[in-house]
């Protein structure tokens, strides 16, 4: 794996895209961000289904230069691709052992669930145990299993991950566990400091992508205090979940 | 004509939803298509189609189990189609009880299955699942990555020479693949001398003629009784 290329197509007024081509490389991370309905989603959703003019936009993503044959997209970009949608609950009426033990079989590979397990409870706050019912887990516990899951079995070369903030879950730490190196991650948001931890952010425009823009020095001076900023916050939420006074 | 398409799966799988989006897109693509949708009771799913500017059929079977009435009604199907000049019908078949499926070898038999149902749902799911080119699953959104990947392991387990496609048909995502799938697949045009891909139910009892007493005095024809076991074991 060594790069993706997203060939333009068309915005919402049929308009083409305002780039020639467009190519992610393996370890770095790009924002994808935009009004609500600008098309992030969308994009997304194009990459992981390697779309070759067939979708809404009519843009074209190969691999490696290659274009995926139509009848083996779908085994291709579940061996490539691993994608966190927004989604904050499963719907398997199985335990949280039972359900890693299924998903290694599927994937063939070999590690410890108590290891899945530890990095979900290092997301979230709530303590996952390994005979709970996976479809009542929280919110928060549903999406920290989703991240442990993707990092630790899918291990897919290509990242796709939507709103990563959501469900009050320690960003940092999941950020973490999913961009390892080598891989290309994309992950749409709307913070600034998640925007600006990227390597180059893609806005989106009326369903096209409008500008391809490198992090600066200046922001990348201000992403370290957002940083900063950003653990002030966990600690006093830690605080106000606690009932303790926040200052 | 060049095929006849057979979207099979349980009630409430979304296989009117895929339509609504496949059908526009083969008109796009310049295809004449027809459709037929087989329902037991109520035939208002019907209207969604007449939008489109299609022949649309309607196959209502009321008493009779609307497999055998699809099926019984086949042939005929296939000439209204080809009376109307269409490049493609596409046949809804009603929620069927996993048992058989009323697909033929002839044609392209999709079996649309609900993602959020059960991991164990693939192997209760019979020869619609086994015997179909093709297998949707809808509701994609619901899921997460990992489910989505048990799930199609699952099915693939049942039936490894299908293609298996995703669609969210809240949104469409996923319905171009499908209908690049159908375009791209070779014409057939004889079914006249076609069969059924799998035996339907063996036959005739009490209840199929409108019996309503219960208990074995009242019953004849093809009975079967469940042989009990050992209370802690499973029916057969």
């Amino acid at each position: 794996m060594h790069k993706i290329t997203i060939y333009p197509g068309f915005d919402k007024d049929h308009n083409p895209e305002n780039f020639d081509v467009l190519n992610l490389y393996p370890s770095k991370i790009y924002a994808i961000v935009g009004n609500t309905g600008s098309g992030k989603s969308r994009l997304l959703k194009d990459i992981e289904q390697l779309v070759n003019k067939d979708s809404i936009s009519k843009r074209v993503v190969t691999i490696n230069d290659q274009q995926i044959d139509i009848e083996q997209r779908f085994t291709f970009t579940n061996q490539m691709i691993a994608h966190l949608s927004q989604n904050m609950r499963f719907t398997l009426d199985i335990t949280v052992d039972e359900f890693i033990n299924l998903h290694k079989s599927c994937r063939k590979k070999d590690i410890p669930n108590s290891e899945v397990i530890h990095l979900a409870n290092t997301i979230t706050a709530e303590p996952i145990h390994s005979s709970m019912s996976l479809n009542l887990l929280s919110g928060g516990q549903s999406r920290a299993l989703m991240i442990a899951d993707i990092a630790c079995i899918c291990d897919s070369p290509i990242v796709l991950i939507d709103e990563i903030e959501n469900a009050g879950i320690d960003k940092m730490k999941a950020m973490y566990a999913l961009c390892k190196q080598d891989k290309i991650i994309l992950i749409v948001t709307h913070d600034v400091h998640t925007a600006l931890l990227a390597n180059e952010r893609i806005i989106m425009n009326n369903g096209s992508i409008s500008m391809i823009l490198a992090k600066n020095k200046a922001e990348e001076t201000l992403c370290k205090q957002l940083g900063v900023a950003y653990q002030k916050q966990l600690d006093m939420q830690k605080r106000l979940r606690t009932g303790e006074r926040c200052i | 004509m060049k095929q006849i398409v057979m979207l099979s799966g349980a009630n409430a799988c979304g296989k009117t939803a895929i339509l609504n989006w496949l059908l526009p897109f083969m008109q796009k693509n310049n295809q004449k298509i027809s459709i037929c949708k087989f329902d037991c009771v109520d035939d208002s799913d019907c209207k969604t189609f007449q939008k489109f500017n299609i022949p649309v059929a309607s196959g209502i079977s009321h008493d009779i189990c609307p497999d055998h009435f699809l099926v019984s009604n086949f042939i005929e199907l296939y000439q209204w189609s080809k009376q109307k000049d269409s490049d493609y019908l596409f046949i809804e078949t009603a929620g069927l009880c996993n048992r058989c499926s009323p697909a033929t070898k002839n044609i392209l038999s999709l079996y649309v299955i609900d993602s959020t149902c059960s991991t164990k749902a693939p192997s209760h799911m019979g020869p619609m699942l086994t015997k179909a080119d093709s297998i949707i699953l809808t509701k994609i959104d619901m899921i997460s990555q990992a489910e989505k990947e048990i799930i199609y392991f699952n099915i693939q387990k049942e039936n490894p020479n299908a293609k298996i496609f995703c669609v969210d048909s809240l949104s469409g995502y996923g319905i171009e693949s499908i209908g690049r799938f159908i375009l791209t697949k070779e014409s057939v045009d004889d079914f006249d001398h076609d069969s059924l891909r799998h035996t339907m139910p063996s036959g005739v009892c009490s209840y199929c003629l409108g019996e309503r007493r219960i208990g074995s005095a009242y019953q004849q024809g093809c009975v079967e009784k469940i042989a009990f076991q050992q209370e802690d074991t499973c029916i057969k």
